[in-house]
């Protein structure tokens, strides 16, 4: 009698731990000691149990921490990343939007964190340069990568790495500014032919939203065959041009210019996405956490008063047997 | 309302806001609650069939309408655009297509028939926006083929600034920025845009130290031996006299 209600209250314990867990080392661990605790009594020590809380307790203080650092850093940049907005516009306002123009050369500039635990923001950035590539494949037409940040990179190289033409890392080590972007933007310029650079990366709309953005610079030559051509850039010719020698040296000018300017605002709001995206994922795992731990608690206090009954089981069944 | 997002037809950019003030406008025909709801619920079917024809007609009516002639960037803007996502939609069914920065724009107005009265002005920095919408009488930019004055009705054009002084006219007060060059577009709806990398109020410069600074970059262009070395005191020495010119000019 009292070993079939120690045997159901060991299948009780067991029941919680056997159902399917998210961590698998949990279940692995506490099934190992199950086994050798198995000669002796059927259920797992309450020290297993208690070590596995002080670990996830310890995660959870570490993701709660990783969450402030990230909201601090994101109040910092988010305001810078809000005054840049409208450095890109006068070009837009000038040039038009073309995400759609034929061009033979493209060059992707994928922007991307450094650093992981950041949410999906890197693998949709990558997944959208992959759909561009694909878009603009065809017979005459090549497409090159430029990367900026750790991650895409390392997306990127599993796949395409022929394609890749330059990639640009630690690009945060100081606080980002236009100098640092101008020199950056000076040198893919250099090194990259181009006819039009599509710039991929997250908007920042809010801290729980953030949107894949493209953004597409065109060529001094291209600017001028759409000019002709009509359509969206039509009414460029009607512009008078003042200052430099020839038009297409003020061009060739306004297309380098237009690109650091986009591409400050590209990386600043990227950053800005990755600290919120951040600051979601320590949120949710910190959440997660909790539960767990609320889980191992339950299962914790089960075990030791599982014990405890045992002990007194024993204690009684020894004393009803020396008496009767 | 749930079903208000049935009704949505996601396509291009400005069906979609067209389609917003017609929904608040018809909202309010819904009978109250308080009525016996079958009855509600069919009047409001119908309502809802009556309003996504209403709806679909007059979002077809409004894109035909939208080619206005004398917009630089509106029809033009989501032709390329529903392109763009028309061609990535066939090929990447999956995804989303990214947003594209025309989305994030307020459209711009269109040419007006006859000369505004002021010019709209914005001065954006890569840290900040200055002035953004401002309206004003004249301003008179840096340009690199010297000083040139924008009024309302200007003809559309592309500056390219060198480091000099912005005035900016309101009526009878003028603020003066120090530019460090750029560029300036004047389009022909009267609305001047100037980016620059920095400007400063005139009045925030020391004159000591920009004199000091001069000395320093005609030194430094003496001496120089590269061109690289050469090119920079060049620009020290551009920088530093057109702001001594403009403090003491």
């Amino acid at each position: 009698m009292a070993m079939a209600a120690l045997r159901r209250e060991g299948r009780r314990i067991a029941g919680p731990l056997m159902s399917p867990q998210p961590v698998n080392p949990l279940r692995s661990s506490l099934a190992s000691s199950e086994e050798h605790a198995l000669t002796g009594v059927r259920f797992i020590s309450t020290q297993v149990v208690r070590n596995r809380m002080k670990s996830v307790r310890n995660i959870q203080k570490i993701t709660k921490a990783m969450k402030m650092v990230a909201a601090s850093k994101l109040r910092a940049i988010q305001t810078r990343a809000e005054n840049s907005r409208g450095l890109w516009q006068p070009f837009t306002a000038l040039l038009g939007d073309t995400p759609s123009v034929d061009v033979k050369k493209n060059v992707i500039v994928t922007i991307s964190s450094d650093k992981g635990l950041c949410g999906g923001i890197n693998s949709t950035s990558v997944k959208i340069s992959r759909g561009l590539y694909k878009l603009n494949s065809g017979p005459e037409k090549e497409s090159k990568y430029v990367i900026l940040g750790e991650k895409a990179k390392a997306q990127l190289v599993r796949d395409s790495k022929k394609d890749i033409e330059l990639s640009i890392t630690e690009l945060q080590k100081n606080p980002l500014n236009y100098t640092q972007v101008a020199v950056l933007a000076d040198d893919i310029l250099k090194n990259v032919e181009y006819d039009a650079l599509r710039i991929v990366y997250n908007k920042f709309h809010s801290v729980v939203s953030f949107v894949p953005t493209t953004s597409t610079v065109l060529s001094p030559e291209v600017v001028e065959r759409e000019a002709e051509a009509g359509g969206k850039l039509g009414e460029l010719d009607s512009y008078e041009i003042e200052g430099g020698e020839t038009k297409t040296e003020v061009l060739q000018n306004l297309a380098e210019f237009q690109f650091s300017c986009v591409l400050f605002n590209a990386v600043l709001e990227n950053a800005c996405s990755e600290q919120g995206a951040r600051m979601s994922a320590m949120d949710s795992s910190s959440r997660n956490a909790g539960d767990m731990l609320d889980r191992l608690t339950l299962t914790y206090n089960r075990t030791r008063q599982a014990s405890i009954t045992t002990e007194l089981i024993e204690i009684i069944s020894g004393a009803s047997a020396l008496e009767g | 309302m749930s079903l208000w997002a049935y009704l949505s037809i996601p396509n291009e950019a400005h069906s979609s806001y067209q389609i917003g003030p017609h929904c608040s406008s018809l909202s309010f025909h819904f009978l109250p609650r308080n009525s016996t709801l079958r009855d509600t619920r069919f009047q409001n079917l119908e309502m809802l069939r009556q309003a996504q024809r209403f709806l679909l007609t007059r979002a077809s009516a409004s894109a035909t309408r939208s080619t206005r002639p004398f917009s630089t960037d509106l029809p033009a803007e989501t032709a390329g655009d529903s392109k763009f996502i028309d061609a990535w939609k066939k090929l990447i069914p999956n995804m989303d297509p990214p947003k594209t920065p025309s989305a994030y724009m307020a459209p711009r107005p269109p040419t007006p028939s006859t000369i505004p009265s002021k010019l709209t002005v914005n001065l954006v920095l890569p840290y900040d926006s200055v002035l953004s919408a401002k309206e004003v009488d004249m301003v008179i930019v840096p340009a690199t083929t010297g000083q040139m004055g924008v009024l309302p009705g200007h003809v559309a054009t592309i500056a390219e600034l060198k480091p000099g002084i912005l005035s900016v006219h309101e009526g009878n007060d003028v603020t003066k920025y120090f530019l460090s060059g750029g560029f300036a577009f004047v389009h022909a709806n009267s609305v001047a845009d100037i980016i620059a990398i920095e400007a400063t109020p005139v009045d925030h410069i020391d004159l000591n130290l920009v004199q000091k600074g001069l000395a320093e970059f005609q030194q430094k262009l003496s001496s120089a031996s590269t061109d690289v070395e050469k090119a920079e005191a060049q620009i020290g020495v551009d920088v530093h006299s057109a702001l001594n010119a403009a403090l003491t000019g």
